[in-house]
């Protein structure tokens, strides 16, 4: 069974975010960049698949540009086996419709049993790639995974939702987004980062993949969120009630 | 402009994000449709006909929509998505896993997790966790928007509009409903009370989140928690507020034993008002709280419980 995982090159997720002096976006300026953490999850899902016995094969993929296959050699770091990137131009920022529509020409091209993506990138916060991925290539999806189960040409799904857990049954092929709980990923050991340098990655470039890569969506401004006030310290129980009733209303 | 408003329920009663979704389609045109799919879902239908602004209620109600499987009910949605201009559905799980199918087959981008509308094209999203708000604007010609329902205000009852069957039968083979392990509560749900009360890391354990419980009676509030106490293992998952769990805007939140991490502050700081009681007074969560209690979490639960 061959498993690709998407990863997606974005914001560390200990670094404070800025946003730009001219509200067109956030400052990425010298920020240290990372491997999405949600898409990590998704790597690690597919090596321990693979080390079940499971997976025979597991390819990263990213788009966008160079400095991805930073992303991607974490991947190889941590178990996959081979890598492709897909080169987009300095400065061009893709919407999840996009991404997925190239995604869709990895899937033809590698016709892969499972997708596994991370169900987020921590910038964008779209939660779109992997949902449409799967419309777009007519796999089923189990999105926000807990737990992945692959027997008999199937895969069992835990999912959380609102109200608890649901579990569902898909025929592979199909796509499964990862939720937080799914697992946690090892770190790359010092061997691994040095073998992964030597392991394959395939650059194609975006532009030569036939897909119209120009969104519909524009953004209009970037602002930091209204800053909430601290207020004030109360010293008792009886002074903290007396509030909520009398000052702020908000209990009788 | 002409809005197709996506129900959300469980077959049995029409869920509160609904009257707040009315309110964002209000904000674009005045023709609202609800589509109500599910399963002996009659009554939720009915519920909806009642919500003042709505002209119209579809009724898809068939066994291939019961669990809100993604495959079926974006097929049904993009069936019946013709002529309208805006698609709307709650940014919960389910609006969360079928809408991007939708989008997609319409050939369309999504504007994910609205939570202001500034006109029939222009739309407010949080991003970086609520660290940045865009503003963004779409030309597709039909927007396929998630709406953060917690940000908008809910319609009451006042309509009576018609109710119209819908024979349309999509059902995938590739993927099928096999069980589900739901939470039983007396307690309203987090996404939709005014009052929630929410442990951290500082309850030590999963047996005092039970002081929490006599409050939260008196109050008639949910009961929420930190990811630090869901890691630890303390309460499942679905009782996590933060920008990985839910995302509330309750009247009074309040934080016990919870030190305010950002991830947390992300899902629960545009509560109207925010109490804050941790034995650390140098705690983060104070920076945001509007009234602060610095004590020992098990000696002012007792206190609080009975001064209610």
């Amino acid at each position: 069974m061959k498993v690709l995982v998407p990863v997606k090159r974005a914001i560390d997720y200990n670094v404070k975010v800025r946003v730009k002096p001219d509200n067109s976006g956030v400052d990425l300026n010298n920020v240290k960049m990372a491997i999405n953490p949600f898409c990590e999850i998704a790597v690690e899902e597919a090596i321990r698949l693979k080390e079940k016995g499971d997976a025979t094969e597991v390819i990263v993929v990213s788009i966008g540009e160079k400095a991805c296959q930073e992303q991607i050699r974490t991947g190889l770091a941590l178990g996959a086996d081979r890598g492709i990137h897909i080169e987009t131009d300095a400065g061009v920022s893709l919407e999840s419709l996009q991404v997925a529509k190239l995604l869709k020409k990895v899937v033809e091209a590698e016709s892969p049993d499972l997708v596994i993506l991370g169900k987020q990138a921590i910038d964008s916060d779209n939660n779109q790639t992997g949902q449409m991925l799967a419309a777009l290539t007519g796999m089923p999806q189990g999105t926000f995974a807990s737990e992945v189960k692959v027997e008999g040409g199937k895969a069992v799904v835990t999912r959380e939702i609102d109200g608890g857990l649901q579990t569902v049954e898909l025929t592979l092929p199909a796509v499964v987004t990862t939720d937080l709980r799914l697992n946690e990923p090892r770190y790359a050991s010092l061997p691994n980062i040095m073998k992964a340098k030597r392991k394959p990655i395939d650059v194609q470039s975006a532009a030569d993949l036939g897909v119209d890569l120009t969104s519909n969506v524009s953004v209009i401004k970037v602002t930091p969120p209204p800053q909430r006030q601290g207020g004030v310290k109360v010293d008792s129980v009886e002074a903290l009630v007396d509030k909520l009733k009398n000052e702020a209303k908000v209990i009788s | 402009m002409t809005v197709l408003v996506y129900a959300e329920h469980d077959n049995e009663v029409l869920k509160s994000e609904t009257n707040k979704l009315i309110t964002a389609a209000q904000a674009v045109g005045a023709d609202i449709t609800v589509l109500v799919a599910g399963q002996q879902c009659e009554a939720v239908a009915d519920a909806a006909a009642k919500l003042s602004g709505v002209s119209k209620v579809l009724l898809a109600n068939n066994a291939v929509y019961g669990h809100q499987l993604p495959e079926n009910i974006a097929d049904l949605v993009v069936e019946l998505a013709g002529g309208y201009t805006h698609i709307f559905a709650a940014a919960t799980t389910t609006g969360k896993n079928f809408m991007p199918r939708v989008a997609a087959l319409l050939d369309v981008a999504q504007i994910s997790d609205a939570i202001a509308v500034e006109s029939a094209d222009t739309f407010v999203r949080p991003i970086y966790a609520g660290n940045a708000i865009a503003t963004v604007q779409s030309s597709d010609n039909v927007k396929v928007v998630t709406v953060r329902a917690s940000a908008f205000d809910a319609v009451s009852d006042g309509g009576s509009a018609s109710i119209e069957a819908v024979d349309i039968v999509k059902t995938s083979e590739k993927s099928a409903y096999l069980s589900a392990e739901l939470t039983e509560s007396e307690r309203p749900e987090l996404t939709a009370a005014n009052v929630i009360i929410s442990g951290g890391r500082g309850m030590q354990n999963g047996e005092n989140f039970s002081l929490l419980n006599g409050i939260a009676d008196k109050l008639g509030a949910a009961i929420g928690a930190s990811r630090a106490a869901v890691d630890a293992g303390f309460v499942p998952n679905d009782m996590q507020v933060g920008q990985t769990g839910k995302i509330v805007a309750p009247d009074l939140y309040i934080a016990v034993g919870i030190s305010g991490a950002i991830q947390h502050l992300a899902g629960m700081k545009d509560s109207k008002v925010i109490v804050a009681i941790n034995k650390d007074e140098e705690a983060p969560i104070f920076q945001v709280a509007d009234y602060g209690l610095v004590g020992d979490l098990f000696e002012v639960l007792p206190q609080l419980e009975s001064s209610l």
